[in-house]
């Protein structure tokens, strides 16, 4: 079976984050990682691969500086990488990332996509949606735990109500829940065998996609103004010194919490 | 402004999350409703109460389960039909794969996340935190229609007391849409009240020191007439089920009243409940990020104030 990945290169969990004020946009100059939701996808598709057989290809849309992170998920097992990287969609919203990711992926023509739950810097978990709408290919998102056999891919995931076990037929898009799996760590080996492992680097017109439709050209959303987040008003300090709990009450009755 | 709202509903009965933003959506101008699926036009009624001036229901046996693809056939086709110039959702599993879907198949933009709407010169703006909610991007879109996914619990549904003419209409389906199918589905068993509906929340987390210390939460949850909740670490430490979970991968509550005990207050838990009313903190460490958000911040061992706490609010009768 071939699976692809899409994984992102996200600010790492150490940077403090911040928004350029001049560009509205991430500042992603500083150290970077593989999203760590990412790794689970990853991981399950290796764990297919390890079952069935097949090819694991990573699929990203990035900076060029966005291989460095690529090479931990080939040092993981992937197979190659594939990574779209131009000025022309620096500043895509939704509409231009999926124009961009989808544009590869027809390249790759893979059974099984796979996505992460989120990225770390949008804080969003919409992108496989608009990716399968593209591609024409069904999507089943959330998945907790999954199962690609005999040209079917079945999830299961939890929704606010329980659990649901959707189905589909191959080829497909599949976003995992982190609660999938346990990533693996890269063996030395596989760390030494990433470096020498095909990495290609597209364009967007290699992957069919007119710059007007990517980066800010192609965006329908905009960031006006970036400010401040409200103060949550005069806080409470209480050191326990035996009264606490007889302190939080009385604060808790005042305000006819109870 | 015209809005289309996409209700969601649930063994007959509107969520309040879409209610809520039906809300929102009638104060800045005309709402509209949607409702899709098994007796869509029954359950529609209901939306002239909170706002909606009209709802359209379609009923075809494709949007039987909640599956995402059939919806967008359905959004796409009543978009054309009635060009309004917002298309709502509440944010959940299923409308936030509907609302990426079609803004796909609309090249529309899509702004989630959005924590508050408003008009700024006849255009529709959204309130948008990001970087764990450490800045506030106001956010607009360019064409439309506009396409916004707002953040769970950011509005309450205000009943207004209307009636709203209810339309019903017919949709045809893509190929790719009707692919996937709903093989099982299973109602989460839970004790109690669940998470989202609760007024006040009792949470744990890793700060509990074991399984056993969930007994205790228990406790004053009980006394205070409220649900548990629990973070992401003890729930993967398998201490406490995954249905209880409250953050970024797990529900988004707004209680009147949220006690952590023994929570650091990490930003993926953060997201998921600080839209409470009233937060109180227990946590032996001063540093913990969460005395930076909550209300009432006590600094002490939660195994003794936890209890104590119980004993007080049981005493009251």
């Amino acid at each position: 079976m071939k699976i692809a990945v899409c994984v992102k290169q996200v600010p790492d969990a150490t940077v403090h984050k911040r928004i350029d004020p001049a560009t509205k946009r991430l500042d992603r100059s500083g150290e970077a990682t593989l999203n760590p939701t990412d790794l689970n996808a990853v991981e399950e598709a290796l764990r297919i691969k390890e079952a069935q057989g097949g090819e694991v290809v990573l699929v990203s849309l990035g900076p060029e500086k966005a291989v460095d992170s690529l090479r931990k998920a080939l040092a993981m097992g992937a197979d190659r990488a594939v990574l779209v990287t131009d000025e022309a969609a620096v500043g895509s919203d939704l509409l231009g990332s999926t124009r961009a990711l989808a544009g590869a992926l027809e390249r790759e023509a893979a059974d099984l996509v796979l996505f992460g739950q989120s990225s770390g810097d949008g804080d969003g978990a919409v992108l496989w949606a608009a990716v399968a709408e593209r591609l024409r290919r069904p999507v089943i998102s959330q998945v907790a735990s999954l199962s690609a056999e005999g040209g079917t891919v079945t999830g299961k995931r939890q929704t606010e109500h329980g659990y649901d076990v959707i189905s589909a037929p191959l080829p497909a898009i599949v976003a995992v829940s982190d609660a999938i799996n346990e990533p693996r760590y890269p063996s030395l080996k596989g760390i030494m065998g990433a470096k020498t492992k095909p990495q290609e680097t597209l364009s967007l017109s290699d992957v069919g996609v007119d710059p007007g439709d990517a980066g800010e050209a192609g965006a329908k959303t905009v960031v006006l103004g970036l400010g401040p987040p409200p103060s949550r008003g005069d806080q409470v300090r209480i050191e326990d010194d035996g009264s606490a709990a007889q302190k939080v009450l009385e604060l808790v009755v005042e305000r006819k919490l109870l | 402004m015209r809005s289309l709202v996409f209700l969601e509903h649930y063994h007959g009965a509107l969520e309040k999350g879409g209610l809520g933003v039906l809300g929102k959506a009638a104060s800045l101008g005309d709402a509209l409703g949607v409702v899709l699926g098994e007796d869509a036009a029954s359950v529609a009624a209901s939306a002239g109460a909170f706002g909606a001036a009209r709802v359209y229901a379609c009923e075809a046996p494709e949007l039987a389960s909640p599956l995402p693809q059939p919806r967008v056939d359905a959004l796409a086709t009543l978009v054309e039909q009635v060009s309004p110039d917002v298309v709502l959702f509440a944010a959940s599993v299923l409308s936030a794969d509907v609302a990426s879907a079609l803004a796909a198949r609309l090249d529309a933009g899509l702004n989630w996340d959005l924590t508050d709407l408003s008009v700024r010169d006849g255009e529709l703006v959204g309130t948008r935190p990001a970087l764990g909610d450490t800045v506030i991007a106001d956010v607009a879109w360019t064409g439309g229609p506009k396409l916004g996914m707002v953040r769970a619990g950011s509005f309450d549904p205000v009943e207004s007391g209307g009636n709203a003419e209810i339309e019903t209409f017919e949709t045809s389906f893509s190929d790719h849409s009707t692919l996937a199918t709903l093989v099982e589905q299973s109602q989460e068993e839970s004790s109690g009240p669940s998470i989202e509906d609760a007024d006040i929340i009792v949470a744990g987390g890793r700060g509990l020191g074991s399984p056993d210390g969930f007994t205790m939460i228990e406790e004053l949850a009980a006394a205070l007439g409220g649900a548990v909740g629990a973070t992401r670490a003890v729930v993967d430490a398998g201490w406490y089920p995954y249905s209880t979970q409250v953050g970024q991968t797990g529900k988004t509550v707004s209680p009147r009243l949220y006690i952590a005990c023994g929570i650091s207050g990490a930003i993926q838990h953060k997201v998921g409940m600080q839209g409470s009313g009233t937060i109180v903190a227990i946590n032996k460490d001063p540093n913990a990020p969460i005395f930076d958000f909550c209300d009432i911040g006590v600094v002490g061992d939660l195994h003794q104030i936890v209890p104590k706490l119980t004993e007080l609010v049981r005493s009251r009768g």
